[in-house]
């Protein structure tokens, strides 16, 4: 029989979570901070309207692009939020989670071997969505000593005469890192000196714990040039209704409703009318949740930098990224120890990005009761290999 | 920072006072300081716990009773809401609006304690025109808290 497979699919290596997952799945009194959700229940308000829906009998697809409710509620709420302008009718494209729109843009913007520029450590998908669309990822490891922003002379070292797109995925995962006013001005005039896109992830944008959060598109000459991506799992905590948007210039959000027509139809009915209450009616539990996130955060933080391990103070997601450098061992042994002797399960760096080694990402998307169980494992554990290394 | 005070001892009063400053960002100090002044100004009347009576074994009759009233020239509702609230087995008295006037709570150990307090104390005030008692059969949520319902992680346990 013939390979049935097609390599370019084979060469993409699997996520380097899978490997935990499969562990801990065996493990039923491991404590877990590697999750990358809310551990919030989607607001009672919102998952009544989606009940209500069905009761309705709105069990049919909605027109391709979305809901012209959603649409326009998007729109209003880009504007409430960044002073955002988006024409709902040409210009907003409701997917299937932030995920889908990272694909289709990928597909609709990439000709065989245009590069894409990718920070790292960055969340998992950008990487093998280029590489399917045909483009060539080209990774900027990112440092801790710039608290993992991306630099404007990162940024240029990077660019060739083939670069496309850049990514820009803040606040980000899995570092809690986000780009401020002045980082997102730099990063800008190099994108428009250079003739570059720009595919910004921004479904964290409701969790920051400085200022409120910035969007790339808000910068001068920027929005016609920037692919702004959403959606509703993190902010309103609905990651299994799986429901985002992609904002962005007509010519491309057209080509993506083409793909996303052919691919999917429509984005999932239920979600979309429960979506439509959490923009209106919603502010109020984003308000509550980001407070409860900063509380877990700065108790994480205080936690880390007690035992003595170094940790910059992240101001996004719900993520913090602390180093482990001292012990010499590779996040992967760290965190395998770590499960198999203390029964907590962390994420090495390195499924991020090679240039997460020597970090951790732990998720503060827990109780604090949960938290601190799982800090008093960490604790002893960290002084049993301090010891071990005398 | 006084309102996030609130809502978390709100919610857990017993938490450690080093735990709050670092979860606030601020000095420890200063929440003594600022928890003595919602003392003293009454904003926080009390430190109280809440207890499931069912759970331990207690017996205990719980009841909202509708009062209609006629109130009364130059004291309005008060002071027969004072009558009535300083009973020590009323948890609870409420204005409110409506077909009645006050909603009384009340806690007795059994059901003929309750029926007693009603018909003897209560039904007999000159001012009150009638009641109407209602049992509490099962408390499904109270203070913000659901009874019943115990929290469960069923995220997965390692997502990208």
């Amino acid at each position: 029989m013939r390979n049935p497979l097609a390599d370019k699919v084979v060469d993409i290596p699997f996520s380097g979570i899978r490997k935990f997952f499969d562990i801990v799945s065996e493990m039923p009194d491991a404590i877990s901070l590697g999750v990358g959700e809310p551990d919030f229940d989607t607001p009672w308000h919102i998952r009544d309207e989606g009940i209500y829906s069905l009761e309705k009998g709105r069990t049919f697809y909605t027109s391709n692009a979305g809901l012209k409710e959603l649409k326009m509620e998007v729109a209003n709420y880009l504007k409430r939020k960044q002073g955002l302008e988006y024409d709902f009718q040409k210009e907003i494209l409701i997917t299937v989670g932030g995920s889908e729109a990272i694909d289709i843009g990928m597909r609709v913007m990439l000709n065989p071997g245009e590069e894409v520029l990718i920070p790292q450590p960055s969340y998992v998908s950008y990487e093998p969505c280029v590489t399917l669309a045909g483009g060539v990822p080209v990774i900027i490891n990112l440092k801790q000593e710039n608290e993992f922003r991306l630099t404007a002379q990162e940024l240029l070292d990077a660019i060739t005469d083939k670069t496309k797109i850049l990514v820009l995925p803040f606040p980000n995962n899995p570092t809690g890192a986000i780009l401020e006013e002045k980082d997102l001005q730099e990063i800008a005039r190099v994108c428009i000196e250079k003739d570059i896109f720009v595919m910004s992830d921004e479904i964290y944008a409701e969790l920051t714990y400085k200022e409120k959060h910035i969007s790339i598109a808000q910068m001068p000459g920027m929005q016609e040039r920037t692919i702004l991506i959403n959606g509703f799992s993190k902010a309103y905590a609905m990651t299994g209704w799986r429901l985002g948007y992609a904002c962005g210039p007509a010519d491309i959000i057209e080509q993506m409703l083409k793909v996303h027509q052919y691919a999917i139809m429509c984005a999932p009915t239920t979600s979309q009318y429960a979506a439509v209450e959490a923009l209106k009616n919603g502010d109020e539990d984003v308000r509550e949740m980001r407070e409860a996130y900063n509380q877990r955060r700065r108790y994480l933080v205080h936690a880390f930098r007690e035992m003595g391990l170094d940790c910059f103070e992240p101001f996004g997601a719900f993520y913090i990224f602390p180093s482990i450098q001292e012990f010499g061992m590779s996040s992967d042994d760290f965190a395998t120890r770590l499960l198999m002797e203390e029964k907590v399960a962390v994420v090495p760096g390195t499924a991020f990005g090679a240039c997460g080694e020597g970090f951790l990402r732990i998720s503060y998307a827990y109780s604090l009761e949960n938290l601190k169980i799982a800090i008093g494992r960490i604790q002893n554990f960290v002084e049993r290999l301090r010891k071990e290394k005398q | 920072m006084r309102e996030q005070l609130l809502r978390i001892i709100e919610k857990n009063s017993r938490i450690d006072l080093k735990e709050l400053a670092v979860i606030l960002g601020v000095e420890e100090a200063d929440i003594i300081e600022e928890l003595q002044k919602c003392e003293q100004e009454g904003v926080i009347c009390g430190y109280h716990t809440m207890i499931d009576w069912d759970k331990v074994g207690v017996e205990k009759v719980s009841a909202l009773i509708e009062v209609r009233v006629t109130p009364q020239r130059g004291q309005g509702f008060d002071k027969i809401a004072e009558r009535i609230y300083k009973y020590p087995e009323v948890n609870a008295v409420y204005l409110i609006s409506g077909g009645y006037d006050l909603l009384v709570s009340l806690e007795g150990k059994t059901l003929r304690e309750v029926s007693a307090f009603v018909s003897d104390k209560l039904s007999t005030l000159d001012t009150v025109i009638s009641t109407a008692t209602h049992f509490i059969l099962k408390k499904y949520k109270d203070h913000g808290t659901i009874l019943e319902k115990k929290y469960e992680d069923t995220r997965e346990k390692v997502t990208p």
